[in-house]
């Protein structure tokens, strides 16, 4: 066990590298299917990160309590199961009181089970550390994840159809009457990647951690 | 303890297993009827919106009850036959032999003025979609329709459920003449005053044509029914107008 006040410096990392030097969408490049799937508009994107956020901090507490227990040869499955298992199980609970939630999830409920992220850190973070830092570790990856997930959104919803959160933006700023067109290929997922690309070009332009030695 | 046993990982397995299986299978059986109530709140309320009436999903119970006057279950020869017409699974008929399925209608009446809907079932990209579509009493004219899906893309497929999609459906005829013809969404705008066409959703293709194809299909289903209660509805026309007519005229009854 660490001696480390909960709040430590390198505790405080767990929460702060994932949102940049260790982006596990930018760096890691996980995660790209729901990083593609679903941020044509802002709110399902929100949406999506925020359950993944629940569920990858949940997960990673859960395997790394079970962590001395869980035999190497089938920990992916366990890590499977537990993230599955807690994925229906909030599924369930949202259709039965937040109905309208769980319609804004349905879709991505089969993407939360399915993210490398989720899986990633479990394997690499939670089977190797405390549930304290797992806790933070998973936090602070779903962070790095939500903000780029709501970048690429908000360019792909504000370019593509002229809106953000359904409002309609440059309707109001009379941008339509001076011949102004929404970009179609904006809502396409191949604009997705070319923005997650953009992103990771200007990072790494920024970023000297990233910047590989010639 | 040596995790790593053969017979540990085993039981390790089997035990877990039977913790969330056990987990799972009672969260979905005390959860249950909660989530039926939801479903079977909004498609009431799905119905009532496909006649022009809004309603939270909290009051659709009550406001159902006074609209929706008459729920009919029929056969493909448009007879009509035993049965709840609510509780029809149409995700299950569909499935049936055209000649066994059971179709249901609903029949409402809004300030006086009768309308038929009719319930959709169709399949989208990613798994179904349904919706409702209400016809005015010519049996021809549609008056409003709305579409859902179970998964389909966010912002592509997924807007079948919006306004800017279901509202173009009001106003639009299924017949050509005596000709069924349905109403097909199609891609790349649609000609000002073409009655069987609506436009479709940009990057979501497959979905629209899945809208068009549920619509052919379902309203196919339920010709012989029109066909049966046209006359009905024409005669009851023409005897209204001549109610207010106080000249018969001999051309409007040939």
């Amino acid at each position: 066990m660490s001696k480390d006040s909960l709040f430590s410096k390198k505790n405080m990392k767990l929460l702060s590298d994932p949102l940049n030097d260790n982006n596990p969408i930018t760096v890691q490049v996980l995660g790209i299917c729901s990083a593609l799937a679903i941020t044509v508009q802002l709110k399902p994107a929100i949406v999506m990160a925020i359950s993944v956020m629940v569920v990858l901090a949940v997960a990673n507490v859960l395997i790394s309590l079970m962590r001395k227990l869980i035999p190497s040869r089938i920990r992916i499955i366990v890590q499977l199961v537990v993230i599955a298992a807690l994925v229906i199980l909030v599924d369930q609970v949202l259709k039965a009181f937040v109905y309208d939630v769980s319609k804004e999830l349905s879709v991505f409920v089969g993407l939360i089970i399915t993210n490398c992220i989720i899986m990633g850190r479990l394997e690499a973070f939670g089977m190797a550390n405390g549930p304290w830092e797992s806790f933070l570790d998973g936090i602070g990856n779903s962070f790095g994840y939500a903000w780029i997930l709501i970048v690429v959104a908000f360019f792909r919803e504000l370019l593509g159809s002229g809106t953000l959160f359904g409002y309609p933006i440059f309707e109001n700023l009379g941008l339509y009457e001076m011949g102004y067109e929404n970009n179609g290929m904006m809502i396409l997922p191949p604009m997705a990647l070319i923005t997650v690309g953009v992103i990771i070009w200007i990072q790494r332009m920024k970023n000297e951690k990233l910047i590989e030695s010639k | 303890m040596d995790v790593n046993k053969n017979s540990y990982t085993f039981g390790f397995a089997a035990i877990m297993v039977i913790i969330v299986a056990a987990l799972l299978s009672v969260a979905y059986i005390k959860l249950k009827p909660f989530q039926d109530r939801n479903v079977e709140l909004e498609k009431k309320q799905n119905i009532l919106s496909s006649v022009g009436i809004n309603v939270e999903r909290e009051n659709a119970e009550a406001i159902y009850s006074t609209y929706i006057k008459r729920e009919l279950v029929l056969n493909n020869k448009g007879e009509e036959v035993e049965g709840i017409a609510f509780d029809i699974d149409l995700g299950k008929e569909i499935k049936k032999d055209k000649n066994v399925q059971l179709l249901p209608l609903f029949i409402s009446e809004v300030d006086g003025v009768t309308r038929y809907i009719i319930p959709l079932r169709g399949k989208g990209l990613w798994g179904p979609i349904w919706g409702f579509i209400s016809l005015e009493d010519d049996l021809n004219s549609v008056f409003g329709a709305v579409f859902d899906h179970k998964g389909e893309t966010p912002g592509l497929g997924a807007e079948i459920n919006k306004p800017m999609f279901q509202d173009p459906f009001a106003g639009k005829t299924i017949f050509e003449g005596e000709e069924f013809t349905s109403i097909a969404v199609v891609k790349g705008g649609v000609t000002e005053g073409d009655m069987h066409k609506v436009d479709g959703i940009s990057g979501g293709t497959i979905t629209s044509v899945g809208v068009s194809d549920m619509l052919s299909e379902r309203l196919t289903m339920y010709l012989p029914y029109f066909n049966k209660i046209k006359p009905d509805i024409e005669v009851d026309s023409v005897f209204s107008a001549m109610d207010s007519v106080v000249t018969v005229n001999d051309s409007i009854i040939n």
